[in-house]
């Protein structure tokens, strides 16, 4: 008998009637949304869907090439190329995998989006999450889920049209390290299509740091149809392709990792990513239709 | 140290968390003497609990705790709602109050063994940059603002050193989210309680919550079994501000993202709703906290985040059928001496029920 118990023994004793009381139940409350403990919710994130699905279908004629490679349980660190001023390739990726394998996927960004009014509750529903090392792990490990990273940052979306599918840094390797800690494969995938969308033609830098957000794009898109373009994408052909997992031999769980050994295994990535994102060039015989 | 069972030393008997406190080990055969600081008069019942009237700052405590050989010190008096008090009054009840209690079971030859310290998720804060769950250890990610935060950040660190300087001594630290339950009153309950309840336009944080029966079972468990440690306490799952107002069938009414604290005043002091500064950020960010920690010692919040809010409204709901439970007991000195001391009650092992 625990403690408790004996507590709850005695204070049944105690009473002059014993009150029913369900003693060690967990009382769980009802419940009246879908919302998760992430704030993605799978009603929202369904009806995101049916309206996104006419873009991904017929605007940007997603093919999706190896997508067997993505496990249907248990937890993966996806890994992409970022490009597009508003990026295009996170929608695409989230929406294809989710209606292909139905399985959610929950996309790390920035901080920044969590603190705008709207869009970032918005951002929440459908599956953004801030890109926290210990959100990562939770996802990964704790609950097997499937996360979508882009460990170009904001420096994948912000790079002009002429700097197209060159990938940027890897960030300080980041990813690589979660994925070891949560022992997790790392399933990188190569985006084209998504730089044609809505390229960026040249930045406002002074503008960007006066209201203080990360880059100020002007777009062929806002050239072409003025305040528009913020919201028409160019019809250009997605292709994606999922390459072999990469799975680290290294135990699990430790606090810190062999800062070489990140780097070499994040650049390793970046390079498969590049070489994967030039051969899909060399083979595209048209922007537009593939 | 004295033979036979435990002395146990209450701060803030006449608040919420102390009187429960008092409740919860007085049924508890291994507590020989449970002695209670307030700055009024206890409000609920008590068997055997002693009670010592003391000011805000507990100047008198180093002799209190000589005088009564306690082992045993549980900090429940700890402001964590700054609509109830003054800044100033804060200041001195978190802070000097702490101080205080510390160095009463710090002086050469105490015979504390134990210091439990009731504070709240509040040293996290809330801010864009938060992680979804904090772990103990995670610091907070923006500087404190409000004045409760500040002082609980204070009297963390005077805590920590305590723990470092007198490592024979127990030194457990409770991080309590935000409560909700069948009797308490918090800013957010009155909230919840009445027909609109503030939000800020455009956010909808998720929130965690714990039941009141669980903090006073969590406070129990780390002083029964004399567990060291900081951990967080908090029932399991998060929910968003407006399923919890729609659950409380309350509707909410959105303050302006910009100037939001200026934009509440008028509806402060109209009395329409209650808006402390530390509501501000959370009512826009949120927060989580993780509880591995406290549940590997054993202990399993028995609410959920849900179920700590169905608990309220549950209790709400009975409230607005038939009224305010009018406070059945009222504490006189004469008649409480008389039970604990007179020659003429006949004490059957210390633990009968009260006539």
């Amino acid at each position: 008998m625990t403690a408790e118990e004996q507590t709850l023994a005695k204070e049944k004793q105690a009473a002059l009637v014993p009150l029913p009381r369900s003693d060690n139940a967990a009382v769980e409350g009802h419940r009246l949304s879908d919302v998760d403990e992430w704030g993605r919710s799978e009603h929202t994130r369904s009806v995101a869907r049916r309206i996104y699905a006419p873009l991904y279908n017929n605007w940007f004629r997603v093919e999706w090439e190896g997508l067997e490679k993505i496990p249907q349980t248990g937890g993966a660190l996806l890994v992409a190329n970022h490009a597009g001023a508003i990026p295009s390739d996170a929608p695409v990726i989230m929406h294809g995998i989710e209606v292909e394998l139905g399985r959610p996927v929950y996309g790390m960004a920035d901080f920044f989006f969590r603190g705008i009014p709207w869009f970032g509750t918005m951002w929440a529903r459908v599956g953004g999450v801030p890109a926290h090392p210990d959100n990562a792990l939770r996802l990964l490990h704790d609950q097997g889920q499937l996360a979508l990273v882009f460990p170009e940052g904001t420096k994948g979306p912000s790079k002009t049209y002429n700097d197209r599918y060159r990938l940027r840094r890897f960030g300080r390797g980041g990813f690589v390290e979660i994925a070891m800690r949560a022992g997790v494969p790392v399933i990188p995938i190569a985006v084209v299509g998504a730089e044609e969308s809505m390229p960026i033609v040249f930045r406002l830098p002074s503008v960007a740091r006066a209201l203080g957000v990360p880059y100020v794009p002007v777009t062929a898109n806002m050239l072409a149809f003025g305040p528009l373009g913020l919201l028409a994408y160019f019809p250009s052909k997605f292709k994606l392709r999922v390459l072999d997992p990469v799975s680290f031999d290294v135990p699990s769980g430790q606090e810190r990792y062999s800062k070489s050994r990140v780097m070499d295994e994040a650049e390793k990535i970046r390079t498969d990513m590049q070489e994967t994102l030039y051969d899909m060039l060399r083979e595209r015989r048209s922007v537009w239709f593939g | 140290m004295r033979s036979g069972g435990r002395r146990v030393l209450i701060t803030g008997l006449d608040s919420f968390w102390g009187g429960r406190m008092a409740q919860a080990l007085e049924s508890d055969p291994e507590v020989e003497m449970i002695l209670g600081m307030g700055t009024s008069e206890p409000k609920v019942p008590l068997e055997r609990a002693e009670f010592v009237r003391a000011d805000q700052a507990y100047s008198i405590l180093s002799r209190i705790v000589r005088a009564t050989q306690v082992d045993t010190i549980v900090h429940t008096f700890l402001v964590v709602d700054s609509t109830r008090v003054s800044g100033r009054a804060l200041h001195e009840i978190n802070v000097i109050g702490t101080m205080n209690l510390l160095a009463a079971a710090g002086q050469s030859g105490s015979p504390v063994r134990q210091v439990v310290v009731k504070s709240s998720t509040l040293v996290y804060g809330s801010a864009p940059t938060d992680p979804a769950w904090f772990r103990e250890e995670v610091p907070r990610t923006a500087s404190a603002r409000t004045r409760v935060e500040r002082s609980l950040l204070e009297v963390e660190s005077y805590v920590r050193d305590f723990a470092e300087d007198n490592p024979a001594t127990v030194v457990s630290v409770l991080r309590f989210a935000n409560v909700l339950g069948t009797d308490i009153v918090t800013p957010i309950s009155s909230n919840l309680s009445r027909r609109f309840c503030p939000s800020v336009a455009g956010y909808d944080p998720l929130l965690q919550f714990v039941e009141e029966d669980d903090v006073v079972r969590c406070l129990e468990h780390v002083t029964r079994n004399r567990i060291p440690g900081l951990y967080n306490v908090a029932g399991a799952g998060k929910l968003p501000w407006s399923e919890v107002a729609a659950i409380c069938g309350t509707r909410l009414l959105p303050l302006s993202p910009v100037g939001t604290q200026a934009a509440a005043a008028p509806l402060v002091r109209l009395g329409m709703i209650e808006f402390p500064p530390e509501l501000q950020s959370l009512l826009r960010y949120g927060r989580g906290v993780d509880t591995t920690r406290i549940g590997r010692t054993g202990f399993n919040c028995r609410y959920t985040t849900a179920g700590a809010v169905e608990s309220f409204i549950r209790a709400l709901r009975l409230r607005r059928n038939v009224g305010e439970a009018s406070p059945s007991y009222t504490y006189s000195q004469d008649i409480e001496q008389f039970f604990r001391h007179s020659p003429a009650v006949v004490q059957s092992s210390g633990e009968s029920s009260v006539p």
